[in-house]
């Protein structure tokens, strides 16, 4: 194994409740320092890939049932939720969850649950750093937060366990454009300026490949595409379905055709 | 004149002791969503650990204290393990018959050491802890009452407000997936809720022995009040069961000072039934907040 792979996934399967079949076969691979995007529309199996990773199936009731998952050399396909954030893995949540009933710096400090009894002020001040919006709201109640507010915070409680490896699940979802901006550049910054590994989940993959080192692209459970970001982001079918910027007329119709044995095929 | 007064000190007494007792109650509930029906058995328990190191064993009385927060403490913690661990993820009814089947295990157990009797604690109580405010004579008893669950509210109290472990377990009852996906030790805070409930509870048996002496019986009922307490403070609330407690005393004593003793009982109970059909939350329960 190369030395700078951080993360395997090596043909894995994913089924729910012993019945629901949601992962077919998954392969990726995640390289140290970088930013990897997981790509793909609704049901695709983004968000059970990610939690696959991080163990949180299990209270779901899902299960790997075949393959395996090698986080810097030991493979965690079987370990709990426990085990898996002590290795330095972290999970930012679908639809941001904070502790309603909790103060916003009182959401940070869970973040230090991996190594409690440990400092933590530096933390804090790295994340009032990254996200100073939150410097202003640190005593009001996460559930009186608004929605980039709370992707902040969400964002931030994960810094605050100092990961390796940050799994993000659609930090865009429902924010406006500038918002969504400005949460890319943070979280393209940690990236540079923490060397922290940080794998993304996106509906909006225009804005995630310009910032990914690196891109999957998944459909009914199976990795159908994979490359370089700026490659993908030239990829026609990609362009299509994803980027929405099918160029002009004459070609447009060509590709519908296309474009409609695509879908079948993926769908 | 008089009488109110001293009736407005014994209720304030009791309403702290039901709010101690409460705050158990609401700590199990509140971070794995279990009613515990073996409440009072704990109470009892409790109450019987300080009798044996204290009168059995004629340990000093600081001493006997001390082994007792240590062993309910403990003894909070083995049930989690050996009785509640096993059901998590099973059905809540599933879970709510199993405390139901511990609280007759309990019972068994200590009527099977202790019997049916009556036993008092060795007095210990200084005289000198009673105050005299003007007529009024608060005897030490009640002085006991509003010191032990006073220092203890306010102490657990600090405790989830500001200390790591505090700040993780209310994580947990707000949101437990959440909680996982930072690292959090669900499980353990589980079983940390069991031993800090199982201690609270103790000191307010040991109050209730103080009172009126040990008895399997009488102080196990007393775990039956948590549930009015609780109704009207609202189950997802630790303030809300101290207001609850005091209002539930106060009822309780007023009642049985001014109209009759024997209608005591009762209220109650009668507060319980109204509350869930007025106010089914509770007075202070959790408006969910709805923002995003
Ligand atoms: N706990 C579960 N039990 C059963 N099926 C599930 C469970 N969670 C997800 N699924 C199913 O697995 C499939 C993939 O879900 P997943 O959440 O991984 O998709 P996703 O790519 O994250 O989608 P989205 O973009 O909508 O978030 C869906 O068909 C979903 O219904
Ligand atoms: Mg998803």
């Amino acid at each position: 194994m190369e030395d700078n792979i951080l993360l395997q996934l090596n043909n894995i399967s994913v089924i729910y409740s012993d019945v629901i079949q949601v992962l077919k076969g998954v392969s990726l691979v995640v390289r140290k320092k970088q930013i990897v995007s997981l790509l793909g529309s609704n049901g695709a199996g983004k968000t059970t890939t990610l939690k696959a990773i991080s163990g949180l199936l299990k209270p779901e009731n899902g299960k790997v049932t075949e393959g395996n998952i090698v986080y810097e050399g030991h493979g965690i396909h079987n370990s709990s939720p426990e085990q898996i954030t002590r290795l330095g893995i972290i999970q930012v949540m679908e639809g941001r969850q904070p502790f309603k009933l909790l103060t916003v710096e009182e959401n940070l400090r869970v973040g230090t649950a991996t190594r409690w009894g440990k400092p933590y002020k530096k933390d804090l001040e790295l994340v009032y750093h990254y996200f100073q919006p939150l410097v202003a709201r640190k005593h009001r109640l996460a559930g009186f937060c608004s929605g980039g507010e709370l992707q902040m915070l969400v964002m931030g409680r994960a810094l605050m366990a100092q990961p390796k490896l940050l799994l993000l699940d659609e930090p865009s979802l429902g924010l406006a454009p500038f918002l969504v901006r400005e949460i890319f550049e943070i979280v393209k910054r940690i990236n540079e300026e923490q060397a922290t590994t940080i794998m993304l989940v996106e509906q909006n993959a225009n804005m995630a490949l310009q910032i990914a080192h690196y891109g999957y692209v998944m459909e009914n459970g199976k990795i159908m595409m994979e490359d370089e970001a700026n490659r993908l982001r030239e990829n026609p079918d990609v362009k299509e379905f994803y980027l929405g910027t099918a160029s002009s007329g004459a070609l447009k119709s060509y590709k519908d055709v296309k474009a409609y044995k695509r879908r079948k095929r993926w769908l | 004149m008089e009488f109110f007064f001293q009736l407005l000190i014994q209720g304030l007494s009791v309403g702290f002791l039901y709010a101690l007792a409460a705050l158990g109650f609401v700590m199990i509930f509140k971070s794995s969503s279990v009613l515990n029906f073996a409440h009072g058995d704990l109470l009892a328990m409790g109450a019987f650990f300080f009798l044996v190191f204290s009168l059995w064993w004629k340990l000093p009385i600081p001493i006997a204290f001390l082994m007792t927060l240590v062993g309910s403490f403990a003894m909070g913690f083995i049930i989690e393990r050996l009785f509640l661990r096993p059901l998590i993820g099973e059905s809540l009814i599933l879970v709510i018959m199993l405390t139901v089947g511990l609280a007759s295990m309990f019972k068994g157990l200590m009527l099977f050491i202790f019997g049916g009797n009556l036993f008092a604690y060795p007095e210990f109580l200084p005289q000198n802890l009673s105050i005299q405010l003007g007529n009024i004579l608060i005897p030490p008893v009640y002085m006991a009452t509003f010191i032990i669950s006073i220092l203890f509210l306010l102490l657990f109290g600090l405790f989830f407000k500001y200390s790591s472990q505090g700040i993780y377990m209310r994580s947990v009852a707000d949101n437990q997936s959440a909680a996982l996906s930072l690292g959090v030790h669900v499980r353990r805070v589980f079983a940390l809720s069991w031993a800090i409930a199982a201690l609270v509870c103790a000191m307010s048996g040991i109050i209730l022995g103080i009172i009126s002496g040990v008895n399997v019986h009488s102080i196990s009922i007393i775990g039956l009040k948590v549930f009015p307490v609780v109704i009207l403070g609202g189950l997802e609330s630790i303030g809300g069961a101290i207001i609850g407690g005091i209002i539930i005393g106060l009822l309780e004593t007023f009642t049985g000072g001014y109209i009759s003793t024997s209608l005591r009982e009762v209220v109650p109970y009668i507060v319980l039934v109204l509350i869930l059909l007025v106010k089914p939350y509770g007075l202070f329960g959790l408006v969910e907040i709805e923002r995003v």
